[in-house]
């Protein structure tokens, strides 16, 4: 089946031996095409390959695999899972018309939302292969994608994010001290969500009591995720803990996913058992995925893909599994994968859009590494330009700094400086909480309170008079 | 004179005392929304610090010498180099980082020459920050030693071996070559605005080339001010015994190390703090 790729610019012909090595030249430059050697060789064979991509059918994705059905349970998921009368109206489209049919008039939100199953993760990286940065924002912005677990996220006009109290040693006051830093800065609707310093069962479990009980006693309306290996949080279900949310890291290729220690039964099982404690009020949104382009070339398992294709590809993994969250976590595997602010920049807002256009309720941890050559005017660039393409969350962390991860994210002051020049909100339950809890002197221009909100005055109370060590 | 305003430009945050409890930029105070500028030069100042950090190369004669003395060993430690001739490459090449460059590859080829099997072999590699190497690897060495020795079990050491530009796979090439059961790989961390000193500690059972993540099993975050070297060498000691007695390691060789301190705490003690106390 596999075919070969001709043309001929000027007095110059190229050849592209396959799809995958056609997807993968026509990619914007990064250095983890590079590093796999997939890369286009000169800018003039990027474009060209663009050019060619682009007269594409979008039925060739349907028809040519890039890694064998047989082979990959990602691309039996992909292909199995099609809704072909869901496809039927851009059907007869190239890849190149499709980006046309995109940004047109015709394409409305409701006519987006009617075809995305129609879509496959290939098509969608395709296309993005052609669009500008301001096409992937403005398609984007008109796909939404609304979950709901405690209150609802990815409605129009709101930016949720996810407060992450991260502590090197899990340490129970000093991960309680950023939750508070982040609720008094109206930070943590999409989920209050913990790394945990070591991946063990019983340490999980103390950090979903943990929070359970703070957002129980101040009736927060969001939910708590430990950031655990799904086998985990299915121990942590069967010793009864509060787990609201389940979470996993996922790629785009079978082999990925097993490199993490997981597969797509593993993923179903883990929703029916967190469904099955019914602890969502307002919605049966369970999963929280993380991805991020590179994973599959570090698990040296992408198949001679580009890795924004085999990134793509991890979205119909999430989609699969109705998640309330996913989330790319784009700058944070390191200048091997995406080396600048400009190469991050680019992934986030190509990851954002092809989730989007999937179905998937995407965020984005806007992030660098110490040793990426990004700063935190890339981060401030890359946040507006989401907020501006209708992201559904960010992350909120205490001053950027993950001291337990050791990377740089978007802060609790981000989301509020992007909250107020793009005029977005909180989501609509916890934007009320917000406002009882007089966090905020007046939510509508996001002033905060000058002063301690009175319930968090009383709890100050509590603390301890030295300070405790160790976890 | 013009009026004060009524409300003051930089609002400080009241909870900020909480500082004492964590190292989390917590309490910043704020600008409107935005940041005072005395914290954002702090940042600015932290980040570039970072990034010098990485570009700091391990000086591996003085460390050689510190862990010969710390662990009273016969021998030196074996120095070997990765693919990576220097820094810039290793950043760029993450899979020159997980193997030898030839001439070590050779040289500890000789050195394991005997087909002795060993129970551990423990490779201490710069990673991305040679400073928590510097700091950290006698200590946490001095620790695990002495938890081996008293072990009513006996546990055979291969050649202690230290690498420079080395990721954390490079330990599985190095594991075989020495014949070695497990393989325990200590390596710089990503060095973080507050810890560019963490050292990272990854235990592969039956290391060879090749093994994937899953195989592994890891502890993060070993300095002083954050997981201290007695507490992992005691749970680095019970993952591996665990490993020896199951014969395997990574994902299907669950962390069980805290399991007994929550058992042994009351149902809700474990979880107190402020913010839940009344």
């Amino acid at each position: 089946m596999a075919q070969t790729y001709y043309t001929t610019v000027g007095s110059r012909s190229y050849r592209f031996a396959s799809l995958a090595e056609l997807m993968a030249k026509a990619t914007p430059p990064r250095s983890g095409d590079r590093l796999a050697g997939v890369m286009a060789e000169s800018a003039e064979e990027r474009v060209v390959a663009q050019m060619v991509l682009a007269e594409l059918p979008l039925t060739t994705f349907l028809n040519e695999a890039l890694i064998p059905y047989e082979e990959d349970e990602i691309t039996r998921l992909i292909m199995d899972d099609h809704d072909a009368a869901a496809f039927a109206p851009i059907s007869h489209l190239t890849v190149g018309d499709f980006r046309n049919w995109l940004l047109s008039d015709h394409a409305t939100s409701e006519v987006l939302a009617e075809v995305k199953a129609g879509i496959t993760p290939e098509m969608a990286a395709a296309v993005s292969k052609l669009m500008r940065n301001q096409d992937l924002i403005l398609v984007a912005k008109k796909c939404q994608v609304t979950t709901a677990f405690r209150n609802t996220i990815g409605l129009p006009g709101r930016l949720s994010t996810r407060l992450q109290p991260n502590h090197p040693t899990d340490d129970v006051t000093g991960i309680a001290a950023s939750i508070l830093d982040g609720l008094l800065y109206g930070s943590g609707d999409a989920v209050i969500g913990i790394n945990p310093a070591t991946d063990n069962v019983a340490q999980s479990v103390k950090l979903m009591r943990l929070m359970d009980d703070v957002i129980q006693k101040y009736q927060i309306p969001t939910q708590s995720c430990v950031l655990t290996h799904v086998t985990n949080t299915l121990e942590a279900i069967e010793q009864g803990a509060p787990v609201d949310l389940v979470f996993q890291s996922i790629g785009g290729t079978e082999a990925t996913n097993r490199s993490f220690g997981f597969d797509l039964s593993t993923l179903a099982e883990a929703e029916a058992a967190a469904q099955s404690l019914n602890r969502g009020t307002v919605g049966r949104n369970v999963m929280y995925f993380e991805t991020g382009q590179g994973s599959s070339l570090s698990a040296d398992a992408h198949h001679g893909l580009d890795q924004q294709t085999c990134e793509a590809r991890a979205y119909a993994v999430a989609r699969k599994f109705n998640p309330l969250l996913v989330n790319t976590v784009v700058g944070f595997i390191g200048p091997e994968y995406l080396f600048d602010g400009k190469e991050i920049t680019r992934a986030g807002l190509e990851d954002h859009f092809c989730g989007k256009l999937l179905g998937v309720p995407m965020g984005c941890d806007v992030c660098y590494t110490n040793h990426a050559e990004a700063d935190q005017n890339d981060m401030d660039n890359l946040l507006t330009l989401l907020g501006v393409a209708g992201c559904n969350f960010i992350m909120g962390i205490p001053g950027s700094d993950d001291i337990m991860l050791n990377y740089q994210t978007t802060s609790f002051h981000d989301a509020l400086y992007a909250r107020r020049v793009l005029g977005l909100k909180a989501a609509p339950e916890f934007e009320r909480w917000l406002e009882e809890m007089q966090i905020f002197q007046d939510i509508s221009t996001h002033r905060l309170n000058d002063q301690l909100p009175a319930a968090f005055a009383n709890s100050l109370r509590h603390l301890p008079k030295e300070p405790s060590h160790g976890g | 004179m013009a009026d004060k305003p009524s409300s003051p430009i930089v609002v400080e945050n009241p909870w900020e005392r909480l500082n004492a409890f964590t190292d989390a930029r917590i309490g910043l105070g704020r600008a409107g929304v935005s940041l005072p500028t005395n914290k954002l030069l702090a940042f600015q100042l932290a980040h570039a610090q970072a990034q010098d950090a990485v570009h700091c190369p391990l000086e591996v004669e003085t460390l050689a010498k510190a862990l010969t003395e710390a662990l009273d060993l016969s021998k030196a430690p074996l120095r070997l180099h990765s693919y990576a001739q220097d820094r810039a490459m290793y950043l760029q090449r993450p899979d020159y980082g997980r193997r030898l460059n030839d001439e070590t590859r050779e040289y500890l080829q000789q050195a394991a020459e005997s087909q002795q099997r060993y129970d551990l072999a423990v490779v201490v590699v710069d990673g991305l920050s040679a400073l928590a190497v510097q700091q950290n690897s006698a200590p946490f060495l001095s620790a695990l030693y002495q938890m081996l020795n008293s072990d009513a079990a006996d546990w055979t050491l291969a050649p202690l071996t230290l690498v420079e530009q080395g990721r954390v796979a490079i330990g599985d090439e190095i594991g075989a070559l020495l014949n070695a059961d497990a393989v325990l790989v200590m390596i710089g961390e990503r060095p973080g605005l507050s810890s560019p000193d963490s050292l990272g500690l990854y235990m592969t059972w039956a290391p060879e080339p090749g093994l994937k993540d899953d195989r592994r099993n890891c502890i993060s975050n070993v300095r002083p001010a954050g997981l201290q070297v007695e507490e992992a060498a005691r749970r680095f000691f019970l993952l591996l015994k665990e490993a020896r007695q199951l014969k395997l390691s990574g994902v299907q060789l669950k962390d069980r190390s805290e399991d007994d301190v929550l058992e042994g705490d009351s149902a809700s003690g474990s979880t107190r703090n402020f913010l839940v106390a009344d």
